[in-house]
């Protein structure tokens, strides 16, 4: 449900550097990678340059993941000051838990404010924008 | 030696600090009007320079802004052979002058080459406009 | 600014530890002994690492903790430069901690290490890092989070400086804020450039046989040094330590707890701070005075009284070595010789060679590692341990020094 209000305001663009350079990477082929340690079969996200549950840094790699989760939490931007003018009112800002347990961030797609609530099974889907980048957005999926 | 400057390069204008330290603004006023304006405590009569907005000898925030004779001696200088902004051409000198009033200004020579720099020389202060918006005080030989 | 103005005001100097105004002897709780380094972590030098400074800090603490045999969950105090690295938010993600119970930012030099001594001999922590990753040669990084707001809006050459009275007239940049101090001390002391070329001469010999300074495989001759471009008369290219990509931490902890870990402790027997009037980052053009260091002369009176001793009981002394003039200004206000003779003390070499009377920064120091203030600590503790690439004998009491030209921060380590 998100659409632009006035395609001349840029949409921030994620900040990318040498730790999290895979992840964008994948993101621009439409696909969704979460860092996982080999040595003790963890995912992690943010990314992050250290395996925070054996301090190994070389044992990091990129899984691509299902793109399957549940909304976990969420915020309707409702009003003007509050929001991103780049954005038509209302949009949606899910937190959502994947499958391989950890939370990403995104926009929905073609979801009414009110089918937007906790528990609600998603799954990712891609899309390049008008300005020239990817992202990613959770649309319904059946449970 | 005068500083020559790249015409099509802006040279560092004070205006952009002058919003972080609005305690200088009356210095740059002066220097508008082609006089060397210095700080003073009102209470005490300590030479505040820089500028600021307390004594540090008496704690009294009361200050009075009186224009400098304009005449002072070489403290110290440096010469750059390498030009750390493109609006400078080099080689060029920055003096550091001690006024007869006792504070200390870093500034330029308008008509001493570096060879004939000394520590202690007599100079006196001459404004010059270096921009449509821009003047700055500048010092040459006394008498 | 002269006569009328601020005078010397550091009547408290004069009076020792005593209340300017109501001549009270001010009560200062010592940290005397209390607290100890236990782990360095050292991560190699370079002049672009090719990674983030968020990788290299949890890198470094990681090789800290292992150097003191320290459990990486055991840390719960951060302390850092303001200006270096990511926040403990950022370095918590990769180790893992969740029981920092105290955390601080401080700026200029080492004086951070105020912080974990205070933190640890008040009991805020148990185990504190300071951890100091700075890719300075390869630019400032991109990372994400108002850490990487702050560098790209903060030059750090620039931080502190009163831009509007300075840059209009080219005054542009430390090393010709530095120059025109040096200028002065020439002028006043009758230095010569043939006198200091001898610190980076000296240090340019250690650091050929550190093989963490990557900048000099073979030592400088004096007239190498003269013969050095000449960037802001006075100022030559071996008047200024390079920049580089390097991350260090340090951890620290109570006396008696390091007596059960890796290494003999290295017991931090003094550390203070000092600051003086009129101060303004390598500009303090407006005091009586603009050659002589106050802020390391206060320190210095504070870091002595709290160790209980004096300069001639010092080994050896990391020197802040940014820029090589401040080296002979610094010996002066820490009394290891008298005013304006720090040049002539350093002159040959042989007072300031590792075995002399007064070995300087045995690790090459910042002249040749790279500018990464850190490194000081970390020489003193090797020295202390005896692991140093230039070991000098009897190294049971090391002086560092840092913030030349600023608020000045030291410590006295002792074995």
């Amino acid at each position: 449900m998100v659409e632009y209000a006035d395609k001349r305001i840029p949409i921030m663009r994620p900040y990318i550097d040498v730790d999290n350079q895979e992840y964008w990477d994948a993101v621009k082929q439409h696909k969704l990678v979460i860092q996982h340690c080999k040595k003790c079969d963890k995912y992690f996200q943010p990314p992050r340059p250290m395996c925070p549950y054996c301090h190994s840094q070389d044992t990091l790699e990129w899984k691509e993941s299902s793109g399957k989760g549940y909304i976990y939490a969420y915020i309707m931007f409702t009003a003007d000051k509050m929001a991103y003018p780049a954005f038509k009112l209302p949009y949606a800002v899910v937190l959502v838990e994947l499958e391989e347990g950890v939370r990403i961030t995104a926009n929905t797609h073609e979801m009414k404010p009110e089918e937007i609530e906790p528990g609600v099974p998603v799954e990712i889907m891609f899309e390049d924008l008008h300005d020239g980048q990817t992202l990613y957005r959770f649309k319904k999926r059946g449970a | 030696m005068t500083v020559k400057y790249n015409a099509d390069k802006r040279i560092p204008h004070p205006a952009k600090w002058a919003v972080l330290y609005r305690s200088s603004t009356p210095f740059w006023d002066g220097v508008k009007e082609k006089k060397l304006m210095l700080q003073r405590c009102k209470q005490c009569g300590t030479w505040l320079n820089p500028p600021r907005p307390m004594c540090p000898k008496c704690h009294s925030t009361e200050s009075e802004w009186v224009a400098s004779s304009g005449k002072g001696k070489i403290y110290s200088w440096v010469t750059y052979n390498e030009a750390p902004d493109p609006a400078f051409k080099t080689p060029y000198a920055v003096v550091l002058i001690e006024l007869e009033e006792g504070p200390r200004l870093v500034s330029n020579l308008a008509d001493i080459t570096p060879e004939d720099i000394r520590i202690g020389m007599p100079v006196e202060v001459t404004f010059e406009d270096v921009a449509e918006d821009l003047t700055l005080p500048k010092f040459k030989k006394a008498g | 600014m002269a006569k009328k103005s601020i005078k010397d005001k550091t009547n408290r100097a004069k009076s020792g530890a005593k209340s300017r105004k109501t001549g009270h002897s001010m009560a200062k709780n010592s940290i005397k002994n209390k607290t100890a380094i236990v782990g360095i972590g050292v991560v190699n030098f370079s002049k672009n690492i090719g990674r983030s400074e968020w990788y290299t800090a949890s890198q470094c603490i990681k090789l800290a903790a292992d150097d003191a045999g320290v459990n990486i969950y055991d840390i719960d105090g951060m302390v850092k430069n303001i200006d270096d690295g990511p926040d403990p938010s950022y370095v918590q993600k990769g180790l893992g901690i969740d029981n920092l119970t105290y955390h601080s930012e401080s700026h200029w030099g080492t004086s951070a290490m105020m912080n974990a001594v205070q933190a640890i001999a008040s009991g805020a922590a148990n185990y504190c890092v300071y951890y100091q990753p700075a890719h300075r040669a390869s630019g400032p990084e991109k990372s994400i989070s108002d850490y990487r707001v702050a560098r790209e809006t903060r030059d750090d050459s620039l931080d502190l400086i009163r831009y509007d009275f300075f840059s209009p007239f080219g005054l542009i940049g430390q090393t010709g804020y530095v120059g025109m101090t040096y200028q002065r001390y020439m002028y006043e002391f009758g230095v010569k450039p043939e006198q200091i070329g001898w610190i980076p001469v000296v240090e340019s010999e250690s650091a050929a046989r550190n093989p963490n300074a990557i900048f000099f495989d073979k030592p400088i001759t004096i007239k190498d040094y003269l013969n050095s471009r000449m960037v802001v008369n006075p100022m030559r290219e071996y008047d200024v330590a390079p920049k580089v990509d390097g991350a260090i931490a340090i951890i620290i902890t109570t006396t008696e707890r390091a007596r059960d870990l890796k290494h003999k402790p290295v017991i931090i027997s003094s550390c203070a701070f000092g600051m003086a009037p009129e101060g303004q980052f390598h500009t303090s053009y407006t005091r009586d005075s603009i050659t002589e260091l106050p802020e390391m002369k206060n320190m210095a009176r504070e870091l002595f009284r709290i160790a209980g001793v004096s300069p001639k009981d010092i080994k050896a002394a990391m020197l802040d070595d940014t820029f090589i003039p401040y080296v002979p200004m610094q010996l002066e206000a820490l009394g290891f010789c008298g005013r304006g003779e720090g040049a002539a003390f350093c002159e040959g070499g042989d007072r300031i060679r590792p075995g002399g009377e007064l070995p300087i920064n045995t690790d090459g120091g910042s002249f040749g590692q790279g500018k990464l203030d850190m490194t000081r600590i970390v020489e003193a503790v090797r020295q202390i341990r005896g692991t140093s690439t230039n070991q000098i004998d009897n190294a049971d009491m090391i002086l560092v020094a840092s913030g030349a030209g600023g608020p000045a921060d030291g410590l006295i380590l002792r074995g």
